[in-house]
């Protein structure tokens, strides 16, 4: 019999690591209100409840708040056992993990600087170096519907908020060409897959919407 | 003729021989090897988390910045250590290989069991390594004018760290955990170097007693002293690192 539970999670729509947080919850059924920040003026919960770092996403659960999305999705998946969204494996876990961090570190970092690169050479380097580490998650696909093999997990969420739903819009608003069907028929494959499951698509950024935010986001970084 | 009561104790006896036996083959078929680097505090926590659990391994050690043509087999990706083989297994990330060694070898856990206490631990550990290694080392070693302001920061980084500890003997309560063995291995035994070596007194006493306390009670712990770099030739390592650094 459970109790009212209560979960809140502070979130902005364009930020891949909020909008994985919201597919985790969705995925395992539960309940939350949802507190949309702005960037620019950030709330006073949200400076209460993240001191340090003033960045979302922050999900608070029964008063208690946890930061840092990777942190959040462990704490959702060891609190709301059904549905679990981490391999049970010890070793599958940790390349999950490892994977996890390499999106968000390396894929991120290059990805996003690759936009706002002035000249055109600066951001084909960059699209290139992108490139050969996305290959990492390309073999990790072969010969499954999701990272998380036959449904979505952990990595799908981090990958799948990260690349195709927030990455891939940016390059389409410069121009650029990174991930080309020829060289990831498995990544193509993998991201029909995720269009199908209604707990991603119900999380994702409106494209067009997407893009110009992603394009303004790049001019500001660019002219800072 | 036995009772149903002796019965069961034979049985029990039974499946306890064939438990040890099972976990006797599985100890000698278990090959478990570490790639690390002495003065790497990413790979000293990990000596640390398999000294904590008992379980012998063979370590390796590389001669960076020189990579043996195994390291860059075993870890093309990043090419670093710390590197874990278990059996047929390689794993690399200081912190993903804690938790797997946390949840292989289930004795002794050292991390929080209840999800929120685990959530901190680990939100802390990311804070260690991602915000106070860049700001209290390579920001301060850059640092030409305005090296008081990069100790502050650093110091206001590890206020933190201050009051997570009040209390407590260790970060993780009675005894070492996670959060120990990654802030240990890197404040302390790896940051406090270097600052030693730059003439900082970055954790004063006054400012951080709890800190203080819990550097002294991790000297007193066995494992640990055991798996932290040797003081005088440590400082001497981080002097030359601190000058490559600076003329960068």
């Amino acid at each position: 019999m459970a109790e009212k539970e209560e979960v809140k999670l502070l979130g902005i729509w364009a930020s891949p690591f909020s909008r994985r947080i919201e597919m985790a919850l969705k995925l395992k059924g539960i309940a939350y209100d949802y507190v949309e920040e702005s960037l620019d003026n950030k709330s006073p919960l949200l400076l209460a409840l993240n001191p340090i770092h003033k960045k979302v996403p922050v999900l608070v659960h029964n008063g208690k708040a946890i930061l840092e999305s990777h942190v959040v999705l462990e704490y959702i998946d060891e609190t709301w056992k059904h549905n679990p969204i981490l391999p049970q494996d010890p070793y599958d876990r940790s390349k999950a993990r490892f994977f996890a961090k390499l999106v968000d570190e390396q894929i991120f970092n290059a990805g996003f600087v690759s936009m706002t690169k002035a000249e055109q050479q600066g951001r084909e380097d960059l699209a290139e170096q992108t490139r050969e580490l996305i290959t990492y998650l390309e073999k990790e696909l072969v010969g499954k519907d999701f990272l998380g093999g036959k449904s979505v997990g952990f990595l799908d969420l981090v990958a799948g908020s990260m690349i195709p739903f927030c990455l891939e819009r940016g390059w389409e608003g410069m121009g650029l060409q990174v991930i080309t069907d020829d060289k990831f028929p498995e990544y193509k494959r993998w991201v029909k897959n995720l269009e199908k499951v209604e707990s991603v698509t119900d999380c994702i950024p409106p494209k067009e919407k997407h893009i110009e935010h992603m394009n303004f986001m790049v001019g500001r970084f660019r002219s800072s | 003729m036995i009772s149903l009561y002796d019965f069961y104790i034979l049985n029990e006896k039974l499946k306890n021989k064939l438990r040890t036996e099972e976990f006797d083959k599985r100890k000698r078929d278990e090959c478990l090897k570490l790639l690390g680097f002495w003065i790497s505090p990413f790979s000293r926590r990990v000596e640390m988390a398999l000294k904590f659990k008992g379980v012998p391994y063979e370590y390796l050690e590389e001669d960076l910045p020189k990579k043996t043509p195994l390291l860059l087999e075993l870890n093309p990706i990043h090419k670093k250590v710390p590197v874990l083989v278990h059996n047929d297994k390689i794993l690399s990330e200081s912190h993903v290989i804690l938790e797997y060694i946390d949840l292989t070898w289930s004795n002794n856990p050292f991390l929080p069991q209840d999800p929120y206490e685990k959530a901190m631990a680990r939100f802390w550990a990311k804070f260690v390594d991602e915000q106070i290694l860049p700001l209290g080392f390579m920001s301060l070693v850059k640092a030409e004018t305005g090296i008081e302001v990069a100790i502050e920061e650093t110091r206001e980084l590890i206020t933190y760290l201050e009051k997570e500890v009040t209390g407590k003997y260790y970060f993780g309560g009675k005894t070492i955990g996670f959060l120990d063995m990654v802030a240990g291995s890197m404040i302390p035994f790896c940051l406090a170097r270097a600052w030693e070596c730059m003439g900082i007194d970055m954790i004063t006493h006054e400012k951080f007693p709890e800190l203080n306390r819990w550097i002294n009670k991790l000297n007193e712990v066995e494992i640990v002293r055991e798996c932290i770099p040797p003081k005088e030739k440590h400082i001497e390592r981080m002097n030359q690192i601190v000058e490559r650094i600076k003329s960068t």
